[in-house]
């Protein structure tokens, strides 16, 4: 039983006219086994989220803690954070030309498990992981993510995902930009990783579409750079209804 | 109309492409404020630019496929062979002082599956050289000229492609540390001919060479890659000259470089000139930078004359920078460490170029290269 805790996380970014704060204490609990959605409208603050739990430069920890397991992850480097068991799966995957997806994956699952995979099996699991996710063998042979589509970049997340099979994944706005089948496939592969019981998974998206094939145990509406809500699956369903018009208006009169 | 294309073009003006020349004497010792000189480092280029003679020979190691024969020409008769006449004094020195000319012909028509190596390795003389290429109308082949190391060598190097021709022509730069070389690789492209020039520059103190390229009739089309990695200390210099003086013809260039270490200098040109005869003709070139460490100086300078507006497309690029922050990120958000994921990004960087080479071998001795490269500055992080 892992645990990942966000902990009053206040997080700034530098703009132009100074550090501006996006995150304005983030309280969150994920255990495994579970699945959280976090929903909110453009600008609240969400991505920011996931990317600054990953350790992204761009944005500095101004305040509180997240940890994983009691590991203080705000310390660690980004690969360190990774191999105590994060994965982001990102929103805009980043191309690296001249570096295959076989050579990536295979130099990722040494780093994690610190031991070159089994060559004759592990060419058989990425084939499976690919096939899974409607992709041709072949594909492994493709620069990372030069050239793929919005459909294949998110394609190629969930084949990381459930190969490198990490304790917690963010899933930041898996869904933008899918067409129906490919939010299918690409759920599927979300759900055989939460299915295995021991995995955490924080959902981070825009629109409750996702939501229809991907259920979650909570829901949180992020407003504003912190937490306006928490509940079940049928506060999605509200959001559904309602919009987000109520959650900003009360964050904008607070 | 009759006129042969070459002949019916006019000269060149510009300053950038001085007016080819045999004579030693219209290319004067230079005093470092000439266009063409002026990133170079005269004083240790010495004697590469002084006019003494010297006997000596890189020694020759050929391995050549049926269809492929070599033989010597004196310097008279060279003048009549050549591609181009020598465009600096290095390159005017080397044909003058040569003693002669190693010809090295692919027979029309031949469908060469193995590469037509040469190695030449220098044993610490200084060397004036001069190799001409002659690839027969309609043929296949890989060149492969390999240089080794230690040495003081000013070379004129022609690569004639006849029509139809398919050539990979492959130079690699993998001297010794102290070796100089400088000269002038002057390619002619065949009608209709299919020409991709693949240059890589690795050691070396110096290391400074005029690629110039042209065309003998229409529908020629001409690739250049390129690939050095720059070291302490040592000055790594391409110059190339695409001049589109035929109609329909096409060129792309595509240098990528990496520099490490105090005092590693890098110049890159890339001239193309587009004649009024050159109509739908089409062009890019492309120089990229990778800076690894502090105290590097990366010059790329990129300059389009276009003198017809009839044309499918002309542009190019170039960039120098520090890796990019959101590839290290995402690679080691997969949990890669910094080090890896450096070396991952400079690798795909050069892979790219290393694929064009198109001969297994030496692909895997050249990445392999790269790797060795790589471990004087990030073996540390590891």
């Amino acid at each position: 039983m892992s645990t990942l805790t966000i902990d009053d996380l206040r997080v700034e970014v530098a703009t132009e006219t100074g550090p501006k704060e996006i995150l304005k204490g983030v309280n969150l609990t994920v255990s495994s086994g579970e699945v959280h959605a976090i929903m909110g409208p453009n600008g609240s603050g969400k991505s920011t989220l996931a990317y600054a739990i990953a350790g992204h430069p761009k944005y500095t920890v101004t305040g509180g803690s997240v940890t994983l397991d009691g590991v203080e992850l705000t310390k660690l480097t980004v690969d360190e954070r990774a191999r105590a068991g994060l994965f982001l799966a990102m929103q805009y995957p980043i191309e690296v030309p001249g570096v295959s997806v076989a050579n990536f994956l295979r130099t990722a699952k040494t780093a994690l498990s610190g031991e070159a995979p089994k060559v004759r099996t592990w060419v058989k699991e990425v084939n499976a992981a690919l096939d899974r996710l409607g992709l041709d063998p072949a594909f492994s042979a493709r620069s990372l993510n030069e050239g793929f589509s919005g459909g294949e970049k998110k394609r190629n997340e969930i084949v990381q995902l459930e190969l490198l099979n990490p304790k917690f994944a963010i899933l930041d706005e898996t869904d933008s930009g899918l067409d129906i089948d490919a939010l299918r496939i690409v759920s599927e592969g979300v759900n055989r990783f939460a299915a295995q019981g021991d995995r955490g998974v924080l959902l981070i998206t825009h629109y409750t579409r996702i939501l229809n094939y991907i259920k979650p145990d909570f829901v949180h509406v992020f407003v504003d750079g912190r937490i306006a809500e928490e509940g079940g699956p049928e506060l999605a369903e509200n959001l559904e209804i309602e919009g987000y018009e109520r959650f900003v208006k009360a964050a904008a009169a607070s | 109309m009759a006129a042969p294309v070459i002949e019916a073009v006019e000269a060149i003006e510009s300053h950038l492409h001085p007016t080819p020349s045999f004579a030693v004497d219209d290319h004067p010792y230079p005093n470092g404020r000439e266009e063409i000189w002026r990133f170079s480092p005269l004083r240790a280029m010495r004697p590469l630019l002084t006019d003494e003679p010297s006997d000596a020979h890189l020694q020759w190691t050929e391995s050549f496929p049926e269809g492929v024969s070599t033989h010597v020409v004196s310097p008279t008769e060279a003048k009549l062979l050549v591609a181009e006449a020598p465009i600096d004094r290095v390159s005017a020195l080397a044909a003058a002082r040569s003693g002669g000319a190693q010809v090295v012909e692919v027979a029309a028509g031949a469908e060469l599956t193995e590469p037509v190596s040469i190695t030449l390795t220098g044993t610490g003389a200084h060397v004036w050289g001069h190799v001409i290429f002659k690839v027969g109308a309609n043929s296949t082949s890989t060149i492969l000229l390999r240089h080794e190391g230690s040495a003081s060598y000013a070379t004129k190097v022609d690569v004639l492609v006849g029509d139809g021709a398919r050539v990979n022509f492959v130079s690699i730069q993998d001297w010794a540390d102290d070796a100089l070389h400088g000269g002038h690789h002057s390619v002619l492209v065949g009608r209709d001919a299919s020409v991709r020039t693949v240059t890589v520059s690795l050691g070396g103190k110096v290391v400074r060479l005029a690629e110039t390229a042209r065309f003998a009739g229409p529908g020629g089309s001409l690739e250049q890659f390129g690939l050095y990695f720059v070291d302490a200390g040592q000055h790594i210099e391409h110059r190339l000259f695409v001049d589109h003086n035929a109609p329909h013809t096409h060129s792309n260039v595509d240098y990528r470089g990496a520099l490490q270490g105090e005092g590693a200098r890098s110049v890159w040109i890339g001239d193309v000139l587009i004649r009024k005869i050159a109509e739908g003709i089409s062009t890019f070139e492309s120089n990229k930078n990778l800076v690894l460490t502090d105290g590097c100086r990366a010059d790329s300078v990129p300059n389009l004359e276009i003198e017809t507006g009839e044309i499918e497309g002309a542009g190019h690029s170039s960039t120098t920078g520090r890796f990019d922050d959101e590839q290290l990120f995402y690679l080691r958000s997969r949990g890669i460490s910094e080090a890896e994921a450096r070396r991952l990004v400079v690798r795909g960087f050069f892979a790219d170029i290393i694929r064009r080479i198109g001969v297994p071998e030496v692909e895997e001795h050249m990445l392999a290269a790269v790797e060795r490269e790589l471990s004087v500055t990030m073996g540390a992080y590891a």
